[in-house]
């Protein structure tokens, strides 16, 4: 009995093709934006989640930072050295390594090619902090941090900008006015979300501060590494603690500091994420409830054209079950064939829009989505079927089959 | 035995607005017996169509008792009439009334899906019962593709698909002319002398002929009954 009102149903659907169509495009519509939508989101969550793995989940950035409001204006001199760092390291024991970080902006020139890029001061362990490692070359040693060497390491994609030689260590960069030798390259990282990872020149951080002054020496921030994933949490508590007391902020102050990590960047990524779906989420409620009434009104058109077929089947035995059912199904089955149309848009967008991106990680529509985007759509035939079905069902056979 | 159907004191009200009652049916009782020929006739407004309404239980009786095979159907619910109609009524409209989209096995299955018969069956009987009326080659043709004639056979194949106990034939030859009209109530014929029991609802006198029993009506009262010599039972 259902799989015959099924094919009855995609009968009258196919007799009047166009029709059903226009009724359908709410449903097509809606449907098409949220697997669209969902799998685009999906893979930018994707390529946010690989960056953030591949950065080290368990990586801290602790920032000199003044509270907004009265109580930051009230703290004072805001400074963060490197020996509250060593402290960091000396006294949290869920911390592995740490290395400060400076950063500046400035001129990098190799004969004529001259360009503006942020040079970073760094200990030799970042490559550790960070699991980032140079390509070519080598980093900087514990010599170049103690005698404060004149080397640098430069990112991939200053090479082909200032034109470097395909092997560039050895050769000699003017940062900032003053000789620098390449001692080594980064391996290319390319872009996260349209920012350029790989233009930056390192120094070593001793070099740095001697070269920016004690200003940039009281505004060092660390990248610090906890020793596993788990004990992030942890080890953020055990660094707030001690910068506190050795800031000697009493308890009524807030921290001069910020302490962030990969999770709260993730996090909130993700509630980005979450409010994309949840406005597409109501785009489409609404673009469903259209569609619902399109297939409520073009039912009930049904209904009236077909009530000499509902007069006869009641003739010949139907009850009213048996008529409400049929046209329950026949409007479930008019919203599937829109919700499987608008699948299979959305898919089609979602994987145009997955080809134009450039690090994509591949599209992929979750089948939670795919399950959602067809209950949906039948849900709507059945809500909105319901009434034309039930008006259907309770019509007089006698006055039907006399009607013209 | 009792009779197949015994109609006792029947009446038919219609209230039009508030003052007005119409009797459509005034104190009808009628029995018919298994295996008769009934034809039901009067002008228009004399209650026939609203009798015959009754009779294929698509509509009960204000008041009075209308009982079919020993069971009374006054007091049916809608369902109930549902099912009646499905096994006991053959209904042959003047229109035909067959599905426009179904071809002529699934138009003559149709009551058959009602019963909750399996696909297979279904098929078997509609193919059987196309055959009887001499339709066996038009299996799948659509409506639109057959002759007048040919559409009330498959009406009538229809309403004998399920074995019912009455034919119902409300002006079966009225859209049709009169040779194809002539070959439809001789089938008719044949039906009667196989054994079904025929109402057939008419106001042309040429119709009655063919039945052997004429019941006329008037403003809602049964104004004759005679049995037609010319046929005999």
């Amino acid at each position: 009995m259902f799989l015959e009102n099924f094919w009855m149903a995609l009968k009258a659907i196919w007799a009047n093709k166009m029709r059903s169509m226009l009724t359908t495009l709410g449903i097509v519509i809606g449907t098409a934006a949220v697997i669209a939508v969902v799998s685009i989101v999906q893979g930018f969550s994707q390529v946010i989640t690989n960056e953030v793995q591949n950065l080290g989940a368990n990586t801290i950035i602790v920032e000199p930072h003044r509270p907004p409001g009265k109580e930051g204006k009230l703290l004072g001199k805001i400074a963060l050295t490197w020996e509250d760092g060593q402290a960091v390291m000396r006294t949290c024991p869920s911390v592995s390594v740490a290395t400060p970080i400076v950063q500046q902006f400035g001129e990098i020139k190799f004969g004529e090619e001259a360009s503006n890029y942020p040079i970073i001061g760094v200990q030799p362990i970042f490559q550790d902090v960070r699991n980032y490692y140079v390509e070519q070359g080598r980093f900087f040693g514990a010599l170049d941090e103690t005698s404060r060497t004149n080397s640098c390491v430069i990112g991939h994609g200053v090479l082909k900008e200032l034109k470097l030689p395909e092997n560039p260590v050895g050769r000699d960069l003017l940062i900032m006015g003053r000789t620098f030798r390449i001692i080594g390259v980064m391996e290319p990282k390319g872009q996260l979300l349209g920012q350029e990872l790989d233009k930056f020149v390192m120094m070593p951080y001793a070099t740095a501060v001697s070269l920016w002054g004690h200003d940039v020496e009281e505004n060092t921030a660390f990248l610090v590494r906890a020793r596993t994933a788990e004990v992030v949490d942890r080890a953020t508590d055990e660094i707030e603690n001690i910068l506190r007391i050795r800031h000697r902020l009493r308890s009524d102050q807030p921290n001069d500091f910020e302490v962030s990590t990969q999770k709260e960047f993730l996090n909130s990524f993700n509630k980005v994420a979450n409010g994309v779906t949840y406005v597409v989420a109501g785009v489409v409620s609404v673009s469903l409830l259209v569609g619902g009434i399109g297939i409520m009104n073009i039912m009930l058109v049904s209904v009236t054209e077909r009530t000499r077929e509902i007069g006869v089947r009641k003739a010949v035995g139907a009850r009213r079950s048996h008529i409400l059912s049929q046209f329950v199904i026949e409007a479930i089955t008019l919203a599937l064939v829109g919700g499987l149309i608008g699948i299979a848009m959305g898919i089609g967008v979602g994987a145009i829009a997955a080809n134009l991106i450039p690090n994509w990680p591949g599209f992929f529509v979750p089948v939670w989505a795919l399950t959602l985007a067809f209950g949906f759509s039948s849900a709507v035939g059945l809500f909105f079927g319901i009434y034309p079905a039930a008006k259907a069902s309770r019509l007089d056979p006698i006055e039907s089959l006399r009607y013209e | 035995m009792s009779a197949l159907i015994e109609i006792r004191d029947v009446t038919k009200r219609y209230e039009m607005g508030a003052e007005t009652i119409v009797n459509a049916l005034d104190g009808v009782s009628i029995s018919i017996d298994s295996g008769d020929y009934v034809a039901i006739m009067g002008p228009s407004g004399s209650g026939k169509s609203t009798l015959m309404n009754l009779i294929g239980c698509l509509d009960t009786p204000s008041s009075g008792s209308y009982v079919l095979k020993g069971r009374e159907i006054a007091t049916m619910n809608d369902d109930e009439l549902a099912q009646i109609r499905n096994r006991e009524i053959g209904f042959i409209f003047q229109t035909f009334n067959l599905l426009p989209r179904a071809d002529a096995v699934q138009n003559v299955e149709l009551p058959l899906v009602y019963s909750g018969l399996p696909r297979k069956e279904r098929r078997e009987r509609a193919v059987r019962a196309l055959e009887s009326v001499g339709l066996g080659e038009r299996k799948h043709h659509r409506p639109n593709e057959m002759s007048g004639g040919q559409r009330q056979r498959v009406a009538i194949a229809r309403a004998l698909v399920n074995g019912p106990s009455i034919l119902l034939a409300d002006e079966p030859t009225g859209n049709l002319d009169s040779k194809t009209g002539e070959e439809i109530l001789a089938l008719m014929d044949d039906l009667h002398r196989g054994g079904n029991t025929i109402i057939l609802v008419t106001h042309e006198d040429d119709l009655a002929q063919h039945a052997s029993r004429v019941v006329r009506l008037k403003d809602g009262k049964i104004t004759s009954d005679v049995r037609n010599r010319a046929v005999g039972a």
